[in-house]
């Protein structure tokens, strides 16, 4: 048994380190800085969570012209997260300051 | 904006409120409304004294729940526009607020905006919605608290000595490039709702955004204003007051008078001055000189008045 644990330790490292890259690469973030959206266009995998993190010094909020998703205000340093599960192009605004525009799209 | 710098001052502010009560700017028949900005700034009780019976005071941009350093305390502000209204030595029978309540949409902002105003003198307060008060997921802080007079569209009219309000919402529409929008609908509805009013009605339309082009690149304007304007012209009297922009800016075109109030909690910059139109910081003894409210005042010959009152 004492053999054993090691080993079982090794394996959960491992799965641990595996599903971490796994969600490294299913996550996407955009950046909300002097009222842009940056990137503008955020280019993806069907799958992937995106975050949106409001650095700046106003609330922002993330609405989609279809509807499918929707954030509440996000206030300085909160942020905003969404799984995109179905490929397609998707466009969203602030509606705050409904000239900051941008775009996920999902392959 | 030159014109804008001077009615930043005591003696411009005045200076409107004695040329409006002369009512040689205005002289047109029917009752014409002339704005009377109140800076916190000039709030004397001689000031005050000489602003006569308003028929309404209006509030804007109080923005409850910002604490950032342009202001860290909004409610401070909000009471001392408040005590400012109230020392008002005749009471004006409406509140008008045009937009922007809170920050953040939030319940608490909300519930702190509503206890502050409850120690208004005054008791019939008229609500148009801002971008800031319709912020959450829901759209439904605004609604569930000022729906009810507006059957929850948001726009809606009523009468109230002798002149005509029409309430407007153009915040909930979202076109690329900013502009406020108004839609099909509520347009639809304003000319049903002005249809059949004589002309000689005196108007006031209140909505958050600006009804005409200010500054298209930061959005300052409402892209679908035109065909309201094409509303409005036959009517001798019409005053179109908003906020947003958390300073005086007001032009005349025939018979309507355009006219954005201060907030009562930050000001922005001048149209295109920096990279946005975000809080403006300046030096804490000028903070109160650019906040206010504005008071509607009935002058003889039955025209109007508007005054613009700040908070030092
Ligand atoms: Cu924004």
């Amino acid at each position: 048994m004492r053999a054993k644990t090691p080993t079982i330790a090794a394996l959960l490292a491992t799965t641990l380190l595996a599903c971490q890259a796994s969600l490294a690469a299913l996550s996407g973030q955009v950046v909300i800085k002097d009222f842009m959206f940056v990137p503008t266009t955020l280019t993806v995998k069907a799958g992937t969570t995106v975050t949106w993190a409001n650095q700046d010094e106003e609330p922002h909020t993330v609405y989609s012209d279809t509807g499918l998703f929707r954030s509440s205000a996000i206030d300085t340093g909160e942020a905003f997260s969404f799984r995109f599960d179905t490929p397609g192009t998707y466009h969203f605004v602030c509606t705050i300051h409904p000239r900051m525009v941008g775009t996920i799209v999902v392959e | 904006m030159a014109d804008q710098k001077q009615l930043h001052t005591r003696r411009a502010a005045l200076g409107c409120m004695a040329f409006g009560g002369a009512g040689t700017l205005f002289a047109i028949a029917g009752g014409v409304l002339t704005p009377i900005d109140l800076a916190v700034a000039a709030a004397s009780p001689s000031a005050l004294a000489r602003v006569g019976k308003p028929l309404f005071v209006q509030i804007s941009d109080t923005h409850i729940g910002f604490n950032k350093d342009a202001n860290p305390d909004v409610s401070g502000t909000l009471a001392r526009s408040i005590d400012l209204v109230n020392a008002m030595s005749e009471q004006p029978a409406l509140i008008i607020h045009t937009g922007d309540i809170t920050h953040l949409s939030r319940p608490a902002e909300f519930d702190t905006a509503r206890q502050l105003f409850s120690r208004l003198r005054a008791t019939e307060m008229h609500t148009v919605p801002g971008e800031h008060d319709t912020s959450d997921a829901g759209v439904t802080e605004y609604f569930s608290r000022f729906g009810q007079a507006s059957d929850n569209r948001g726009y809606y009219s009523f009468d109230h000595g002798g002149v005509h309000f029409v309430g407007l919402v153009n915040v909930l529409r979202f076109r690329p490039g900013g502009l406020g929008t108004l839609g099909d609908e509520q347009l639809a509805w304003v000319t049903a709702d002005l249809k059949g009013r004589s002309s000689s009605t005196p108007l006031v339309v209140f909505a958050h955004m600006p009804l005409w082009t200010i500054y298209e690149p930061w959005g300052w304007g409402t892209g679908d204003s035109g065909a309201l304007m094409d509303q409005l012209r036959r009517f001798g009297s019409v005053s179109v007051l908003n906020g947003h922009i958390h300073q005086i800016v007001q032009k005349v075109e025939g018979n309507i008078r355009f006219h954005t109030a201060r907030s009562t909690a930050y000001p922005q910059p001048e149209a295109g001055v920096g990279s946005g139109p975000g809080p403006l910081k300046v030096p804490a003894e000028e903070l109160a000189r650019m906040l206010g409210v504005t008071s509607v005042t009935e002058t003889r010959h039955h025209a109007l008045g508007l005054t613009d009152t700040t908070l030092a």
